[in-house]
């Protein structure tokens, strides 16, 4: 890098003294600027997981949205194996699965933690987080079915919930981190706020206050918190969007 | 630090259950191995409590603490709890990451198609699921080279959680091959893996518990059978 302030000026030609100039400031600024980016979509879950996680530990980053119908050179080059967002990339390295970024991002930006410290306490937290990792894209499924599918797949989600609420959660703790929320209140987020506006596009209600109390309880403060509140997708966009594919999900198909 | 009595709830035949005791095996941890007799049709009053939600092996117990299940995250129990033996994860988070990412492709995406092969009907349910298994295994060479960087094992010198994860399924595989009459890893379609599978079944830690392929591929026909007669879903192997 040249020492702008010291440098011999004279004689140099203009076009070439701006070049230098700004090929210094941003070899000075990309550390800082561009070091972590995250590809992902407005409405996806699974992109506002990473979001959550970078805000919570104070990380700037660069957000690109994705258009899933047209997939960009970048996601394919950095997802090669699932073409999914979203995909962190940390100093040029790309980083992909909501989970495996997480993790990532609480191993190198150790400042509020977002995992318990514990080895007994963290395996029951990891335990929590791959149960919503392995339910979460069966829930979905009540937006995309109608009839004996949907019933099943309403089958399924009041299961899901019910297991939740009788193993995952501890009657008197706020979040599922305790005081505060963590990397398992982050993982069940479709429950606390996708899966309602499932049901409304669908026409059938799984997750009734009465059923499940304690998942009800933890939903409204889940969605209270600040980050969360200040980062989550409106409701009726999402509903707008996925009325529309439901439609076409379901429409006769021609002969 | 780690006091009290360890236990692993598992089969002979799991390949789930072989992760947690190749995990002890590395640090030197001595451990009760207890056999659950009847997983497909009667489990046990021990795992039905252990692990209510899954109500699967392995089940790990350490001294006092209540168990733990799902094999990947007991293997991270192992490794953090007894963190003075060899390290299982990587040390480096980016290394960290990959090793956790292909250990979620083994599992989510690329078992699943294992498991339809053993039950797939006919010959084009067969090719499919034959194609999707030999893309993982061309992907899991890849990422051999990858992350072996020159060494012997995804974990470098010595085995680490990716070889855990995508070895503890060799028995399983080479009953798919003797099955199909295929060839998945060997020597000139995965060079990298062919030698690396070697390393790994020969391994003091993992050979005690490597299931004989023999005996295994007896048990795959009875297991094949009763999935298929008690109609349940591939989902509960």
């Amino acid at each position: 890098m040249m020492d702008l302030a010291s440098h011999d000026w004279r004689g140099m030609n203009l076009r070439f003294m701006k070049r230098e100039i700004y090929q210094t400031l941003d070899q000075a600024i990309s550390p800082i600027m561009a070091v972590v980016k995250l590809l992902g979509t407005w409405l996806s879950p699974y992109s506002c997981k990473v979001i959550w996680a970078l805000k919570l530990k104070g990380i700037p980053y660069e957000y690109i949205e994705e258009d899933l119908s047209n997939k960009s050179p970048m996601l394919l080059q950095y997802n090669p194996v699932h073409k999914k967002i979203p995909v962190l990339v940390h100093d040029g390295k790309p980083i992909c699965e909501s989970t495996v970024i997480l993790r990532y991002i609480e191993e190198t930006w150790p400042q509020n933690p977002l995992l318990p410290i514990d080895p007994y306490e963290r395996a029951v937290a990891l335990f929590w987080i791959k149960y919503a990792d392995d339910k979460n894209p069966l829930i979905p499924k009540l937006y995309r079915t109608t009839g004996e599918e949907l019933e099943q797949a309403a089958k399924e989600c009041s299961e899901i919930l019910g297991t939740i609420e009788e193993h995952g959660l501890i009657e008197g703790k706020k979040f599922f981190g305790g005081d505060e929320i963590n990397m398992v209140d982050i993982a069940f987020c479709i429950v606390a706020h996708w899966l309602g506006v499932f049901e409304e596009v669908a026409g059938i209600k799984v997750f009734e206050p009465h059923k499940f109390p304690k998942l009800n309880s933890w939903a409204q403060n889940f969605k209270s918190v600040p980050v969360i509140k200040e980062n989550l997708p409106d409701a009726d966009k999402i509903f707008a969007v996925l009325k529309r594919r439901r439609e076409t999900l379901l429409a006769p198909k021609s002969n | 630090m780690a006091s009290g009595e360890v236990k692993v709830l598992g089969t002979w035949a799991s390949q789930f259950a072989m992760r947690p005791r190749i995990a002890l095996n590395i640090k030197s941890v001595d451990y009760e191995f207890i056999e659950e007799k009847n997983l497909l049709e009667e489990k046990s009053q021990l795992l039905l409590q252990s692990n209510p939600v899954h109500k699967k092996v392995p089940v790990l117990f350490h001294g006092d603490n209540k168990p733990i299940c799902e094999s990947l995250i007991i293997v991270q129990y192992i490794d953090e709890t007894w963190s003075s033996g060899p390290p299982i994860l990587p040390s480096d988070p980016y290394d960290r990451a990959t090793a956790r990412f292909w250990a979620a492709y083994l599992d989510d995406k690329w078992y699943p198609a294992v498991k339809s092969l053993g039950i797939a009907e006919g010959e084009e349910a067969k090719k499919t699921a034959m194609a999707q298994v030999e893309e993982g295994v061309a992907l899991m060479e890849e990422a051999f080279g990858k992350c072996s960087k020159g060494k012997g094992f995804f974990g470098g010198d010595e085995i680490g959680f990716l070889d855990i994860a995508f070895g503890s399924f060799l028995g399983w595989l080479r009953v798919v091959e003797k099955f199909n009459g295929a060839k998945l890893i060997d020597e000139a379609k995965t060079p990298g893996l062919a030698d690396w599978a070697e390393r790994f079944c020969s391994h003091a830690a993992v050979k005690d518990v490597m299931p004989d392929a023999d005996k295994l591929a007896e048990f795959a026909m009875i297991v094949v059978a009763k999935i298929k007669g008690l109609g349940l879903a591939a989902q509960s192997l």
